[in-house]
Order: C-alpha cells, then sequence, then structure tokens
C-alpha cells in the first residue's frame, strides 16, 4: 500500500472573512477525512509519539480506533489519559510534542495527531458520549486551586478514583486562561470549554467560583476548617509583566491579559456585553509568543491594522507554527527583529506610537537563542494609537504570600517535585504555571495528572 | 448568586446594600474591596467594602450611579440577587496592622468626599470598637448629598461636616475645613486618610502637605479582575508603578500621580461622553459633589 506522505488538509475559514469574525479558524476534520488521515499512522511497535505527550496518551491505540471506524473506542482510548482532549486537539504544540516525533515526519509530513484528537473528541460530544466511568466513593476530599487545565486534569483525574473534589476559582467564569486567555476564534467557548468542563462536572466535581485562596479562604482554612484531606494549586501565572520603558501608563498601552480577558472573558467585543474595550485603527503587540499572537489576532478583528513587534527573527518565535501562519494569512505585519525603546504619547496622554530599535542576534543566551543586541543609532518611529505589551506573565503571590510553609523561587514560583508535584507544604500540591511560570495548557495538564496520582498514592496509604 | 438583604437609598444617586456573602464577610478587614458582577452580561464593577457584619455574613456597598452598570446595579430590590461577588481584594488598611500602643500614638483625622464616606465608614468603626480616639470630616456639595452621617457620628470621637453651599455645617470643602481646624481650632493630627474621587482626594492630599500630616488615600482606578491579572489599574507612587488592586488600594496619598490617575481613570469614556461632560461642566461649574474641583 502506497503511503500518502502528506496529510489530509484540514479545512479552515478563509482568511479574508476570518479576520472579521471571532468564528473558529480551523473548521476539523470530518470522519471521512479523519478516517483516511488515520491511515497513514504506522501503528509503531515503541511509538515515539507517546514519548512526546506529557500526559502519555496511547496515541496509536485511539488513531487504530479510527482506522477502524470506531469513533466511541476511540474517545475512550483519550478519556483514560486526557480529560480536556477537544482543547488540546486545538492548542497543544504538537509539532514540537508527539507529532514532531511522528516517524512519518522523516520523510513526508507527519500523521495529523492534533486534528485527529479533536475529531475524536468533538465527534463524542455530537453524539453524547458517556466517558464518566468513575471509581466508588472513597470518602477523601481534595481541594483543588483554580480552574485552568491543572486544575481541571487534577480533579478529573481524582473524582474517577473515587475522591470528593471541589475546585474553587478566583474569576466568575471557569476554565482559567482557557476562558479569559485563549480567543474564541481559536478556542470556542461553549462549544469546547464549557463542554469539556460539563464532562469534568459529570465526574461529581464541584466547582465553586468567586472564591480567591488567599483572599477570601486560604490553604489553610481549608485543611484546617473546611476538612479537605490534600490541596492541589494550579491558579496559574496571572501577572502580567511590563517592559519599564518611558509612555508605557499612556492611555491606550494595555497588557495582553488586559486586553485578552476583556474580550474573551468579559465578551467586550459583543454590543450586548457591558465590558468596553478600546479599539484602535492602529496596534502594535509587543512579543513573539501564543499570546503575542492571540492578542494581535484579536485586536485585527476589532478592525485594526495590526503589526507584531519582536526582538528576534522569525525562527525564535515562541508561538506556535500554525498560529504564526494563521496570523500572516489574516494579514498581520510581522517587524521582527525590533525592540521598543518609548512609547509616543500626545498631549493628551493617549499612544501616538511607538519608537523602536532595530536588533540583530548575536551569540546564543542561557535558552538556546541567538541573544537579540541592538544596532547602535537604529531608532525609528512607528505610528498607532494602541501597544500590547506581551511579555509573558509570572505567577501571582496570592497563595504563597499567605500559606506559611508553602515555599517559592526566586521567579515567585511554587517549588514543588517534578513527578509527583509536592510542595515544601503537608498534603500541599501543585502543578501548572504556578510552579513553572508561563508554559503550555498541555504541560500544565501533565503536572495535574502527575500530582493526582500522588495525592491518590499519599491518601490511599499505597 | 449573591442575595440583596437590605438596599437603601442614601440620596438620589447613593444606593446602600447589604449582600448575602459569607465568605467574604468573614475574612475582610476595613480598606479592602470586593467586585461585583450584575448579571452574566455585566461588568466586573470595583466596590470597596463599607462595612460588614460576619455573624449575619453580609458585606454593605454603596455606590453612586455614575454609568450603565451602577445604573443598572440600582435597580436591583431586596431579594433579588447578584450574579457574582468577589472579594475581599487588595490589602487591608494600614492601620488594621497597628497595635493598639501604636494606634493610640497615632492622631488620626478622616476627610470623605461624597461618596467616600462610604469606606471610611468601617474604618472609623474598626478603631472605635478598639477604643481609639479619631476626627472625621464630611464633606458633600450641599446637604442633601451627605450620606451615613448619623452612622458616623456613632463612632467617631468628633465629626465635623463640610457643605460647599453652607446648606449644613462649614461653609467650604473638607480640605478647607481641615486647614481651619489645624490652624484656627490648633487640632493636632498626625496622620490622615483622604478617600472620595480623585480631584478631591489630590487638593485634599495637597492640603495635608501643607500641613506637614502624613496621608493614605485610597485609589479607584479602572480594573478588570482585581486580582493582579490585567493590570489596568497601574498607578505611578513616587517613582515606582504600582497595582492598585494587589499594593492598594491604599497609597501615600503625598506621592501618588493623580493627574495621570485621573487620565489613566477616563481611559474607556467614549468622545462623545468626554465631550458631554465637559459641556456640563463648562455650564455648571464642578459637580459631583465631593467638595473638590474648586
Amino acid at each position: 500500500m502506497a503511503l500518502n506522505m502528506k496529510r489530509v488538509p484540514v479545512r479552515e475559514q478563509d482568511p479574508q472573512i476570518r479576520a472579521k469574525n471571532f468564528e473558529e479558524v480551523c473548521l476539523g476534520y470530518n470522519s471521512e477525512e479523519a478516517v483516511e488521515e488515520s491511515k497513514r499512522c504506522l501503528s509503531c511497535k515503541n511509538p515515539k509519539c507517546v514519548d512526546g505527550c506529557p500526559v502519555a496518551v496511547d496515541i496509536p491505540a485511539f488513531i487504530k480506533c479510527i482506522k477502524e471506524e470506531r469513533f466511541e473506542d476511540a474517545a475512550k482510548e483519550i478519556a483514560k489519559y486526557s480529560a480536556l482532549p477537544a482543547i488540546c486537539g486545538r492548542v497543544c504544540p504538537q509539532e514540537t510534542q508527539c507529532e514532531g516525533k511522528c516517524v512519518m515526519g522523516i520523510k513526508g509530513e507527519p500523521v495529523s495527531i492534533g486534528k485527529l484528537e479533536r475529531f475524536v473528541a468533538d465527534w463524542s460530544y455530537a453524539n453524547n458520549i458517556d466517558l464518566s466511568k468513575k471509581e466508588a466513593p472513597n470518602g477523601k476530599r481534595v481541594a483543588v486551586i483554580g480552574a485552568g487545565p491543572a486544575g481541571l486534569t487534577c480533579a478529573g483525574d481524582l473524582a474517577k478514583k473515587g475522591y470528593g473534589v471541589k475546585i474553587f476559582e478566583a474569576l466568575h467564569k471557569t476554565g482559567g486562561v482557557l476562558a479569559y486567555g485563549i480567543p474564541e476564534f481559536r478556542l470556542p467557548k461553549d462549544r469546547v470549554v464549557d463542554k469539556e468542563i460539563e464532562s469534568i462536572k459529570k465526574l461529581g466535581v464541584e466547582i465553586e467560583t468567586d472564591v480567591i485562596v488567599g483572599k477570601t479562604v486560604t490553604v489553610d482554612s481549608l485543611i484546617e476548617d473546611e476538612g479537605f484531606d490534600a490541596v492541589f494549586i494550579g491558579s496559574g501565572a496571572g501577572l502580567p509583566k511590563f517592559m519599564g520603558i518611558p509612555g508605557e501608563l499612556a492611555n491606550g498601552v494595555v497588557s495582553a491579559n488586559e486586553y485578552l480577558t476583556r474580550v474573551n472573558l468579559m465578551k467586550a467585543y459583543r454590543d450586548d456585553y457591558d465590558t468596553p474595550v478600546k479599539t484602535a485603527k492602529k496596534v502594535c503587540v509587543v512579543g513573539g509568543g501564543n499570546v503575542a499572537m492571540d492578542a494581535a489576532r484579536t485586536a485585527l478583528r476589532l478592525g485594526a491594522e495590526t503589526h507584531i513587534v519582536y526582538r528576534r527573527s522569525e525562527a525564535e518565535l515562541p508561538a506556535r507554527a500554525e498560529e504564526v501562519h494563521h496570523a500572516k494569512e489574516e494579514g498581520i505585519v510581522f517587524e521582527l527583529l525590533r525592540n521598543p525603546k518609548e512609547i509616543l504619547v500626545d498631549e493628551n496622554g493617549t499612544v501616538k506610537g511607538m519608537r523602536v530599535i532595530k536588533m540583530e542576534l548575536g551569540e546564543p543566551d542561557s535558552s538556546g537563542r541567538r541573544r537579540p543586541v541592538e544596532v547602535p543609532g537604529s531608532e525609528y518611529d512607528i505610528e498607532c494609537d494602541m501597544v500590547i505589551m506581551s511579555l509573558g506573565t509570572s505567577p501571582n503571590p496570592l497563595i504563597s504570600s499567605t500559606t506559611e510553609g508553602l515555599e517559592t523561587n526566586r521567579w515567585k514560583c511554587i517549588i514543588a517535585d517534578e513527578e509527583t508535584g509536592k510542595t515544601t507544604k503537608d498534603r500541599v500540591y501543585a502543578g501548572g504555571d504556578a510552579v513553572t511560570g508561563a508554559a503550555t495548557v498541555i504541560l500544565a495538564m501533565g503536572a495535574g495528572k502527575k500530582a493526582a496520582a500522588a495525592i491518590d498514592r499519599e491518601l490511599s496509604g499505597k | 448568586m449573591y442575595k440583596i438583604v437590605r438596599k437603601k437609598c442614601l440620596t438620589d444617586n447613593i444606593i446602600y446594600m447589604d449582600i448575602y456573602a459569607p465568605r467574604i464577610a468573614a475574612s475582610c478587614k476595613p480598606g479592602q474591596f470586593i467586585i461585583v458582577i450584575n448579571d452574566e452580561k455585566g461588568e466586573r464593577i470595583p466596590l470597596t467594602i463599607a462595612d460588614y457584619d460576619a455573624e449575619a455574613g453580609t458585606v454593605a456597598i454603596v455606590f453612586q450611579t455614575v454609568g450603565k452598570s451602577t445604573r443598572d446595579l440600582a435597580e436591583y430590590e431586596e431579594g433579588d440577587s447578584v450574579a457574582d461577588f468577589v472579594g475581599p481584594l487588595g490589602r487591608p488598611s494600614d492601620l488594621c496592622s497597628l497595635d493598639d500602643t501604636e494606634l493610640k500614638e497615632k492622631k488620626i483625622i478622616f476627610v470623605c468626599g461624597g461618596v467616600g464616606t462610604a469606606p471610611v465608614y468601617p474604618q472609623v468603626k474598626y478603631l472605635f470598637n478598639r477604643g481609639i480616639d479619631c476626627d472625621v470630616i464630611i464633606g458633600a456639595r450641599n446637604k442633601d448629598l451627605l450620606i451615613l452621617t448619623e452612622e458616623m457620628k456613632k463612632v467617631a470621637t468628633n465629626l465635623y461636616i463640610a457643605t460647599d453651599d453652607g446648606s449644613f455645617g462649614f461653609k467650604g470643602n473638607g480640605s478647607q475645613l481641615l486647614t481651619k481646624l489645624v490652624r484656627e481650632d490648633k487640632k493636632e493630627y498626625n496622620h490622615a486618610v483622604v478617600i472620595g474621587p480623585m480631584i478631591m482626594m489630590k487638593f485634599t492630599s495637597m492640603t495635608t502637605k501643607e500641613l506637614g500630616i502624613p496621608t493614605i488615600v485610597s485609589l479607584n482606578p479602572i480594573m478588570v479582575d482585581g486580582t493582579g491579572m490585567c493590570g489596568a489599574c497601574r498607578v505611578t507612587v513616587g517613582d515606582e508603578i504600582k497595582f492598585a488592586c494587589v499594593d492598594g488600594p491604599e497609597f501615600d496619598g503625598h506621592k501618588v500621580n493623580y493627574d495621570e490617575a485621573m487620565r489613566r481613570q477616563a481611559m474607556y469614556k467614549t468622545e462623545e461622553g468626554r465631550a458631554m461632560l465637559a459641556a456640563e461642566d463648562n455650564k455648571n461649574g464642578h459637580k459631583c459633589g465631593c467638595g473638590g474641583g474648586k
């Protein structure tokens, strides 16, 4: 049988049309396309893709089910490892994980594992497949802080093992970064995020929103007063960074977090919601990660000419390849090897432009990427009426500063064992961005999973 | 959902509500704030806590109807519920971190402007309950705009009232009354807490600086989440940039860059709305009832 070296293309909204709406960009495979793509999988005896997956989904097993058109079984295979497949299929950086390891990728294109996972998850929701198999209640209770990827995964896994799990979420909606950070056009909220959270609730997980641990309650009060046997902290990395350059407090300079929260969580792009968002004619987004792409593509959809300003070159862009590709297709201009020096401000204190300096790549730095160095005397001005700072985030100290015995490192990240999530405080575990600093959804899920297993070992005395 | 257990109108456009939120009532302290969301489509409205009762499980808020969201909230009646009520946010007032000996050394004057009287009340009550003396000035445009005077009278050692038009108490604003108390009546203060509209805090802080009284103000900038996530509430204090939501809301009143803070507060006012406000201000003079903007 001749193997097709190219993957089955996935249908997408036309770039010209989607640049003006918030509907999902990628339309996903239908069942015929999924089956066809699944046949490209070689079912390797020693599957490298599984090694590349932070939650070790048995990828060949679920793809085999697709080949045989047993989609429900495929969903059940994935559910053994992941509680959020519709999300992971959309936002995981597959090219550096499972697909990056796929042997098909050596001579041709790797199997489109992410799109297949997404197909299975969407199919199982469309067909109301019940994946809520769980063990009998064991009488133990675990508190999970944060309803983002780490917390939801940890909660789902523990609930399946019979634990009584309650998630405490600071915001008024669940999902964490899936709700406030990643835009609708990349990760639909009602159809995908809310569905996956529903399926976690079906396992018996309770969720209380509007509870800020460290303010409303504390880790200690959860254990001592509310009787939880263990606590998992998955509070994320919520604090935005700024550059510290002149003009940064001008009206029109916002963090990507603020911009995306207004649009995604508060639905400011819709007239029927009360939260406002600034619309601009020309927006500069500073940064090159996924969040920068999300902010830029959001600004574009709100009608602005949008430029990405990034201090390294295209090869170093930390964003997923697909996001960069989509951003370019939609007409976002990349100003690479440029770094802001100053925000230019008009007499009313509003942004009127940005002074940037050209950069060139020098020797590799500690991250292994070539360090950008300023080209002396190369400053010039870019006109714009809004600047979105997307320079990364750091963990919120609200919990660490109010929990005695919970130690953090110098980046304010909670110190936790990589394999178990165990912190320096008894019966308290942590994982996700709160521990690693800003990373990916799937790494947070992996940490939530490991912690769930470790909590189970500790509480069951195994 | 969080039930409104009591509602009263303090003036035509200032509303008081007790909200049933036992977790917050048990954990909040004077100086902190909450965020309320009316309904699914509402925005996150930050409001400083005006009182709380841990036993009853209620937290009091006082707000002026200034925009769509506060006007909508004012339509809610006793027995209705708001969608979300979250807190306590921000740091408690610095006064809460002092022990009784330290507090007794403070000669405290609170200066309240308009609706800013509400967040001052729990601080004064806190001191009263610990047996600490403090004086309070309430300033408003006229006597109909004064709020919480009866409540304040019960907990303040001395309560002074100023109205811009002289319809009640001292004729003038809070800042002028404070100057009179210090200069003419020889009152001594070594700690001022000034809460009200930004412009009133700016001018009153200038006065306290002249009088040499260290001053704390409580800022109410634009914010979204209130937990440090968005950075909308960035404010310059001295030569540092602070997040009002997690580093404040209280700051050294002599170090805040008020002009920048006021400009940032107006960021989401539409061009049209700004023009309308400017027109009104020009026609009627300063009208917010805060006693500032002289």
